[in-house]
């Protein structure tokens, strides 16, 4: 961008400004599309429930339609709800759930709380394993170790994630004996919190992680060897060897930390697709995360409950988009300069 | 370019790869040799037969006749073999009628069995649970994800080198604009919103419409990766002499744009179009399989894994889980082949 303008704040307040705007910008459109796209469906949530009613034997008069919708707000044009839901949204309250009969907010904040552990699990797995693998790899070019990783790593990037969790589930249940559809031993589930019941749920949930931080794992630990290979050869690091620094001590010290820069600023990318990804693992080893949640409220068009969904999983990526984008101006001063 | 895709060993055989299947989905109704549609309550979750070469000491491949017994304890259906009835299998067998590339009326499959019809003795990959033969369904599922690919790339490869040629070739507002929108795209998770415009669908409409709005909602998140790439490469190019000449000789934006400047980067399109190719793939497979993409009758890999949904159908009738080998398969040879083209068009990439 071009400074025809010389701003009072300084390069990186505009930066952060810049950042912030584009950020609720962002959040504003996604809750226009989540609200669009509730309202796509022929019919709504009345025409459903009294559809549901008559297969059950019930009859619902015209009139208690009409009364229905009028206390619902369905009578009155979309742009007109669309303000309405949003200024409760803005006054955290998102409404009820006319399929389940209870507040939103206390559906979605249940189950928040393992989502977030599952894409943010799935993340750590990734870097946890990326860098090890990626230096291993950049440093042992050509050895059959690298090649059965690299192998193995190009089907955790190619294979859907469900289709791996379903692998996964069918692998544990015929040879393991472990099924993997629940979140939770059975003798924990009512259970108060305590130790046992945590380690329980790690258990459970290390599959379902370590299945959603592989693709992600993947692209890291390429970039990573990819970046290493092109700081491997530079003389600084001849130096380095030719004073006869230790191999592994080389490495790590000084070509790494150069090709780190991907773990940060690959954040903000990989998240919607963390995301994604751990609903569906969630769905398919029915997880109670928000996938299923919104999966039954979009198929039941309860559309505060799917619409709530949508917005809170949007706004929390671009919330974690933006933290990862000021991380990365605050480690790499060059990012900052280009906007 | 080509001299470099070929010196890539994996990517020549993600390639080769990819051809077989779009051979067997060309030829999905001859491999197929079971209507894929026909139901038979005779014949429900037969388990994967085993087609025997040898009888008698003569060549001469043949299945036994499959006998339908109930489990009197646990209710489950059990199927067993009647080693005494011998049904030969033929190649080039006539089976249901179908028209071969929509076009030449014939009724040839592959093999196919003579004497008893082969809709209700030959299982090859098993039944699903409405008697339907697993191993035809899985052709012509195969045929439909791979079209929907096709057309979901086409339209993405239409939006992302109109928007990235202009966003480029323009840069300023008309730049800023598109990049933001672009940008907002991307932040959004792309389940919930496929989830939600599939959703949208009403459960009334036919197949055709069906099948063109998952394509459409597919593509809808697929060109964004394809208009950036482009940008970056219309921006380069920008400067280059031979636009400058274009330009000095008095012609039309659009006209550079089209005629001068996209065919310039038609290596990179190619291979940016390759690698978005299995993402589409995967993300029908994945609608279908949670229930909201394709619906029967409609057959797809993800239709037909909707069927393998929980995990005591699994359990208990694991041939149902096939057709994942499949998508994984496509899956992996498409990415393979991208990333070769990728590497063979940009070398410094």
């Amino acid at each position: 961008m071009t400074h025809r303008v010389r701003s009072a704040i300084g390069p990186v307040a505009r930066f952060i400004c810049r950042r912030l705007a584009i950020g609720l910008l962002t959040i504003w459109a996604i809750s226009v599309l989540s609200f669009t796209i509730i309202q796509l469906p022929p019919g709504d949530f009345v025409s459903n429930y009294v559809a549901r009613l008559s297969q059950t034997g019930g009859v619902g008069t015209a009139e208690d339609v009409a009364r229905l919708r009028a206390d619902l707000g369905l009578d009155r044009p979309a742009y007109v709800r669309y303000v309405h839901w949003a200024w409760n949204v803005l006054h955290g309250d998102f409404g009820r759930s006319l399929d389940l009969e209870r507040p939103v907010s206390e559906l979605i904040s249940e189950r928040l709380g393992l989502t977030l552990l599952v894409a943010l699990g799935g993340l750590f797995f990734a870097w946890v394993f990326a860098l090890p693998i990626g230096i291993y790899c950049a440093s042992h070019r050509g050895s059959i170790a690298e090649y059965v990783l690299t192998v193995i790593g190009m089907v955790g990037m190619a294979v859907p994630a469900f289709l791996l969790s379903l692998f996964a589930m069918y692998v544990a249940f015929r040879y393991f004996d472990v099924d993997l559809g629940t979140v939770q031993s059975p003798q924990y589930l009512d259970a108060p919190a305590s130790l046992g019941k945590t380690v329980d749920l790690i258990r459970h949930l290390i599959l379902p992680t370590a299945i959603l931080g592989l693709g992600a794992m993947t692209r890291l630990f390429r970039i990573l060897r990819a970046n290493l290979l092109d700081e491997i050869g530079k003389p600084y690091v001849v130096t380095a060897r030719a004073k006869g620094m230790r191999e592994l001590a080389l490495i790590v010290k000084y070509p790494t930390r150069i090709a780190l820069n991907p773990f940060v600023s690959t954040v903000g990318l990989m998240l919607p697709q963390l995301v994604s990804g751990s609903l569906i693992i969630s769905l398919v080893m029915s997880l109670p995360t928000l996938g299923p949640l919104l999966l039954r409220a979009l198929l039941a068009q309860d559309m505060f409950l799917a619409g709530a969904i949508m917005l809170v999983l949007a706004t929390l990526t671009v919330v974690g988009m933006l933290i990862s984008d000021l991380l990365l101006a605050w480690l790499d001063p060059r990012i900052r300069l280009q906007y | 370019m080509r001299r470099r895709f070929v010196k890539h060993r994996l990517a020549v055989c993600g390639g080769l790869v990819v051809v077989a299947f779009y051979l067997a989905a060309a030829f999905a109704d001859f491999l197929a040799y079971s209507d894929p549609g026909k139901l038979d309550a005779q014949r429900i979750l037969v388990p994967p037969q085993r087609v025997s070469l040898w009888s008698a000491g003569r060549f001469s491949p043949h299945v036994y006749r499959l006998v339908r017994t109930r489990n009197p304890e646990t209710l489950v259906l059990d199927y067993s073999a009647d080693r005494s009835v011998e049904i030969p299998v033929v190649l080039f067998a006539h089976g249901y009628p179908y028209r071969l590339f929509g076009l030449f009326p014939t009724d040839i499959h592959w093999i196919g069995t003579r004497g008893e019809p082969t809709e209700s003795s030959l299982f090859l990959l098993g039944s699903d649970a409405l008697g339907r033969d697993l191993f035809s369904r899985l052709v012509v599922g195969t045929r439909t994800s791979l079209t929907i690919g096709l057309v979901g790339v086409c339209i993405s490869l239409v939006l992302g080198v109109i928007l990235g040629a202009v966003s480029g070739f323009y840069g300023g507002i008309v730049d800023l604009v598109i990049q933001r929108v672009i940008e907002m795209l991307r932040a959004i998770p792309t389940l919930p919103l496929w989830l939600g415009l599939a959703a949208a669908i009403p459960p009334t409409w036919s197949v055709t419409s069906v099948y063109f709005t998952i394509t459409l909602i597919v593509s809808f998140v697929g060109w964004t990766e394809l208009a950036r790439e482009l940008r970056g490469r219309i921006m380069s190019l920008r400067h280059e002499d031979f636009v400058l000449a274009a330009e000095l000789c008095g012609a039309r934006p659009r006209r550079i744009m089209f005629v001068h400047m996209i065919p310039a980067c038609t290596s990179h399109i190619i291979a940016t179009a390759t690698l978005a190719l299995p993402t589409m793939i995967s993300s029908e497979t994945a609608l279908s399989f949670l229930g909201l993409g394709l619906r029967s009758p409609a057959i797809s890999l993800g239709v037909l894994l909707n069927g393998a949904q929980n995990i005591q159908a699994v359990a208990l009738y694991p041939w149902l889980i096939s057709p994942a080998l499949p998508t994984a398969v496509i899956v992996l040879a498409f990415n393979l082949m991208g990333d070769g083209l990728r590497d063979a068009a940009d070398p410094y990439a």
